[in-house]
């Protein structure tokens, strides 16, 4: 009989489903007054109206940055590969910042993200392909030029921009969640998208061996190629819109897991959905406590994690090379 | 040691792949030029040449991985260019000249790819599956490192790991780009002797580029010389490849040399 997993499988599934609640419990209990499990009727609303939104937007940011990152990784054959060195974040901040500048209260941020993401993507997408067949380097290459040039557009909006929304700028930049509230609803969307993908697994394990090795193999590449694009653009987008330019958590958590559980994306893409949601909690829940009552924006920590980390694995990559 | 036996086999609708005037090209070089051909159940099939006569692209284009200029594919009688690619995948199987792996995994993770176009696309591989590509390991000489990752294996282990995968897929039609290439005397005799039973056995028909023209009269019914500007000549492996043939295929002087069990065909240097 044909199971979707394996026995090893699903172990790794119910250890980081019950991590992902075990940070949950911490992440909802602690606060700027330290650690408490609500009693009364006050602290059961800071729980549920406050923490427990906040907390979904950490799960399902965390999540969807992961998969995004695993599906580029794929697509650029690089495992070193993250939704936003193609310069996505890039043209989310910038159109962020021309609503800001503009004045343009009248659409959410995440509008104008989303809105971005998409536009930055198709832009890459668009000149890095070109004519002839698929070149990950070549649009690994155009994303990178794109994402200079939204920087440059971002540095002089913030030299343009009024004072007085300098900080929400930054902020946004860094990549925040102190305003992000999401509906647990938003869950599922993500269990959705993660399933989906997982299914399809077998095919990205044969996409990731190139792509006349993959087309040998029976897959229509350019077709899949196009489709996961779109996916991981779409995952990105709405990862920015809820949150800002959280960096390297698609970078690190599809990376970490592969040394651990291997690089089967059936199995990998659902263990990057749930590690990613709780390792973004986790920062976040340290980024509202550590100096509190001040907050600090969980980008910030999930790079100087991320950078650390990266830098380890890199040179232990090294290392056993041969 | 085996040559011409089944060249016969190959009438009208039999062939399992044929080209019809194929004309190949890759930048300036002309690879064939009105190629027409049948291969045949049983046969196998050496592609000679020098190097960049365009051995590599001939194969590529009759996988249907790159278009060709002019003239038709046909896999078991039905047009290539047609056929969707998973259809083709579990027809015609090829072991490309390089194989590079950019995740880790283990090994029999890496053979058991070669049961993807078999299997539907939201299934897990079956037992069979796995027992399949554990024999495929086993023909490679590999099934010690089954559990080794694939990035912890020598250039030769990893040429014998990316055959292993095509001989999971077991096509009907496969496809060999220089299958000996970092391979010690040893295994290359050892893999084209697996090769050649598969053949045998099964009815099977396969088409390899090969260097070495010593392992092409063992191994070969039939040859394919290509002698660049699209010439070439195609026949039985027995009444093709001589002194003569090969010093013109490879514009150097080579010599039969015979004994009692076989001819060698040797280099023999400046006149």
């Amino acid at each position: 009989m044909n199971t979707i997993l394996s026995g090893r499988d699903s172990w790794v599934l119910i250890s980081l489903l019950l991590l992902t609640l075990l940070s949950l419990i911490i992440a909802l209990s602690v606060g700027s007054t330290g650690f408490n499990w609500p009693t009364d009727e006050a602290g059961r609303r800071i729980v549920l109206e406050l923490r427990l939104p906040r907390a979904i937007a950490a799960l399902v940011t965390g999540g969807l940055l992961a998969l995004a990152g695993a599906l580029m990784q794929v697509l650029l054959r690089n495992p070193l590969a993250d939704p936003y060195v193609l310069g996505v974040s890039g043209g989310a901040s910038a159109f962020v910042l021309a609503g800001m500048l503009l004045g343009i209260a009248w659409l959410p941020t995440g509008v104008f993200a989303f809105i971005g993401a998409l536009v930055s993507m198709a832009i890459v997408f668009l000149l890095g392909r070109g004519p002839g067949p698929w070149s990950s380097l070549r649009v690994l290459l155009t994303g990178v030029v794109i994402a200079a040039g939204w920087g440059a557009m971002i540095t002089l909006m913030l030299a343009l921009g009024p004072d007085r929304s300098l900080r929400g700028m930054l902020y946004w930049l860094m990549g925040d969640l102190s305003y992000a509230r999401l509906s647990s609803w938003w869950l599922l969307v993500l269990a959705a998208f993660t399933a989906l993908l997982a299914l399809r697994g077998r095919s990205l394990n044969i996409l990731a061996a190139g792509e006349t090795q993959a087309q040998l193999l029976g897959e229509t590449t350019q077709r899949r190629y196009l489709e996961l694009y779109l996916t991981a653009s779409l995952l990105t987008a709405l990862a920015v819109s809820i949150a800002g330019t959280i960096g390297f958590v698609g970078l690190i958590v599809p990376h970490l897991l592969r040394l651990i559980i291997g690089a089967d994306h059936r199995i990998l893409l659902p263990a990057s959905a749930l590690f990613g949601g709780t390792f973004l909690l986790l920062a976040d829940t340290l980024a509202r406590t550590v100096l509190s009552p001040r907050q600090l924006p969980v980008g910030v920590l999930t790079a100087i994690i991320g950078v650390v980390l990266f830098l380890l694995l890199l040179y232990r990559s090294g290392k056993t090379a041969r | 040691m085996n040559a011409g036996m089944n060249s016969h086999k190959n009438h009208g609708n039999d062939a399992r792949l044929r080209v019809e005037a194929l004309d190949v090209s890759i930048g300036n070089v002309r690879v064939v030029n009105d190629l027409n051909l049948e291969f045949g159940p049983g046969q196998s099939w050496g592609v000679l040449g020098p190097n960049g006569v365009g051995k590599t692209t001939l194969l590529l284009t009759m996988a249907g991985v790159r278009p060709a200029n002019r003239g038709r594919i046909w896999l078991d009688q039905q047009l290539l260019t047609a056929l969707p690619r998973k259809s083709i995948a579990q027809r015609l199987g090829m072991l490309t000249q390089n194989t590079r792996f950019a995740f880790d995994a283990r090994c029999i993770e890496i053979a058991l790819s070669g049961r993807h176009p078999h299997l539907s696309a939201w299934a897990r591989e079956t037992e069979t599956d796995r027992s399949l590509a554990r024999a495929a390991l086993k023909q490679v000489d590999l099934a010690a490192m089954q559990d080794r990752s694939c990035f912890a294996l020598s250039g030769g282990e990893q040429r014998r790991l990316a055959l292993a995968i095509v001989l999971a897929q077991n096509p009907d039609v496969m496809l060999l780009d220089e299958p000996t290439n970092h391979l010690d005397p040893a295994h290359q005799v050892d893999i084209l002797n697996q090769l050649w039973t598969r053949i045998q056995t099964s009815d099977k028909t396969q088409i390899i580029a090969l260097h070495d023209i010593n392992l092409a009269t063992c191994y070969c019914t039939h040859v394919l010389m290509l002698f660049g500007d699209g010439q070439w000549q195609a026949g039985p492996t027995e009444t093709l490849l001589n002194a003569a043939q090969l010093s013109r295929l490879f514009g150097c002087r080579i010599r039969a040399v015979r004994d009692d069990n076989q001819t060698v065909f040797a280099i023999a240097g400046k006149e």
